[in-house]
């Protein structure tokens, strides 16, 4: 079939507007596209502002259902400002047609968001604690929300460190903040790459590398740690090896996520439906889970 | 114990590469070693060259690393200071496989390795507590290997 894709935008876009999008968790709410930011060669932030009623406040670590009129619909974790609730951040990777046509999406489009969905990274339980933010790759994004409300709190937290891994210097994303928290005297940020490029004077190696020497105090850090799969898993393991309570080690984990309240079933690990009881998750609830193949 | 000797000894017995290991030996290893400061770009020791020292880092960042001919180094991993520098002194043929350069302002406590050998031989207690601290090095450094040979940031993504 061939696809009008302008059509089928403006008619869906249309439809979703005049439904009672407030209320029911199904509907979509429309919002524009007001700002659009290449991260990356194939990642890009948008910053997106209602058309009409606002979804309700987000909490970092919490994801959205974004859809691409006539396309499909995603799950993304918002990585913007929760302070900032008049205006939603997403930074997405193109990896098929619904992220391509949301990727794509240029001021002035209009796509339709769901959410906020799930659990968050829960700061307020983390006062008085070292907070440890660890990222690989395009996980730099959910923990930036945490990062920020972090930030604005800074009092009541004790010290901020952030891990980043990513496979070149090319990849990396939020480089303006990357630059402003790395000249903060109280936020440690390291960054390291797989694979280093000309002018990179920074680590090179895997993000779980480093751990060892990471400043925090396990017996007080509580961590978030963001990416995929196998790197949950093995910085989860290092963070036990240095001592951090697996209560304390918080994962955001991924599944095929659909309906985003628990419903139909496609993000099902194990006992647990990801859309509703993560995606953040405590390691001693995910480990079980982690290491079971059919799962 | 000349002062000098014993700075290093204390400075030996506060590194972690050196943790917990018993007085005696780390005072054996400080009348085998000395201490050294370089500034960023130098060049610490190069592939096939033999390598007579390894270094406990202090301070500072120092890429290991291969030359590529016809392209830039090929940067394979990083070590920083706390950590240990070298272990192709401990095996024959005593030659470096890869290359080192410091990437920042680097500090070290540098052994004699010939000496360290001999010490192993003459006590297989010291050796052993050493030879651990070694394999334990090289076993992180092989695992952190194999997780970046997985693409540990990029597995095929699911499409959507």
């Amino acid at each position: 079939m061939t696809a009008m894709p302008g059509v089928i935008e403006s008619a869906a876009a249309e439809l979703v507007g005049s439904a009672d999008s407030g209320t029911d968790p199904m509907l979509p709410h429309r919002y524009r596209v007001v700002r659009r930011r290449l991260e990356t060669r194939d990642t890009v932030t948008q910053l997106l502002e209602p058309l009409d009623e606002p979804i309700p406040a987000f909490a970092p670590g919490q994801f959205a259902m974004l859809y691409a009129f006539g396309v499909g619909e995603v799950p993304i974790s918002m990585s913007g400002d929760p302070s900032r609730v008049e205006l939603l951040q997403h930074t997405l990777r193109n990896v098929g047609a619904v992220t391509g046509a949301l990727c794509a999406a240029r001021p002035g489009a209009v796509i339709g968001v769901r959410g906020p969905f799930g659990t968050s990274w829960d700061l307020n339980s983390a006062y008085g604690h070292d907070l440890v933010f660890i990222a690989g790759g395009i996980g730099l994004a959910p923990l930036r929300s945490a990062l920020l409300q972090a930030l604005s709190q800074r009092e009541r937290y004790r010290r901020l460190v952030l891990l980043l891994g990513v496979r070149n210097p090319d990849e990396l994303m939020f480089r303006k903040d990357l630059r402003s928290w790395k000249g903060l005297f109280d936020v440690d940020v390291e960054i390291t790459v797989d694979r280093g490029a000309p002018g990179w004077r920074g680590q090179v190696g895997v993000v779980t590398t480093l751990l060892p020497q990471a400043p925090f105090d396990p017996d007080n850090a509580v961590a978030f740690v963001c990416g995929p799969e196998v790197m949950l898993r093995f910085t989860a393991l290092g963070l036990s090896q240095r001592g951090v309570p697996a209560q304390r080690i918080r994962l955001s984990t991924e599944r095929n996520m659909k309906c985003g309240v628990g419903l139909c079933g496609h993000c099902q690990l194990g006992p647990v439906l990801v859309c509703r009881d993560g995606p953040v998750f405590s390691y001693d609830r995910l480990a079980p889970l982690l290491h079971v193949r059919e799962l | 114990m000349t002062d000098e000797v014993a700075g290093i000894a204390t400075r030996l017995a506060k590194h972690p590469f050196l943790a917990g290991m018993p007085d005696v030996h780390v005072q054996a290893l400080a009348g085998l070693a000395h201490l050294q400061r370089w500034p960023a770009d130098t060049r610490l020791f190069s592939e096939h060259r033999t390598a007579d020292r390894f270094f406990l880092l202090e301070e500072g960042l120092v890429y290991i690393e291969m030359p590529i001919p016809g392209q830039e180094d090929m940067v394979l991993e990083t070590v920083r200071g706390g950590e240990v520098l070298g272990w192709s002194w401990l095996f024959p043929p005593y030659v470096w496989h890869f290359s080192a350069l410091t990437v920042a302002p680097t500090e070290a406590i540098v052994l004699a390795a010939a000496g360290v050998r001999e010490r192993c031989e003459a006590s297989p207690e010291f050796g052993y507590d050493l030879i651990r601290r070694v394999a334990g090095v090289a076993i992180q450094r092989l695992h952190a290997v194999r997780l970046r040979l997985m693409n540990l940031y990029d597995p095929t993504p699911p499409r959507r």
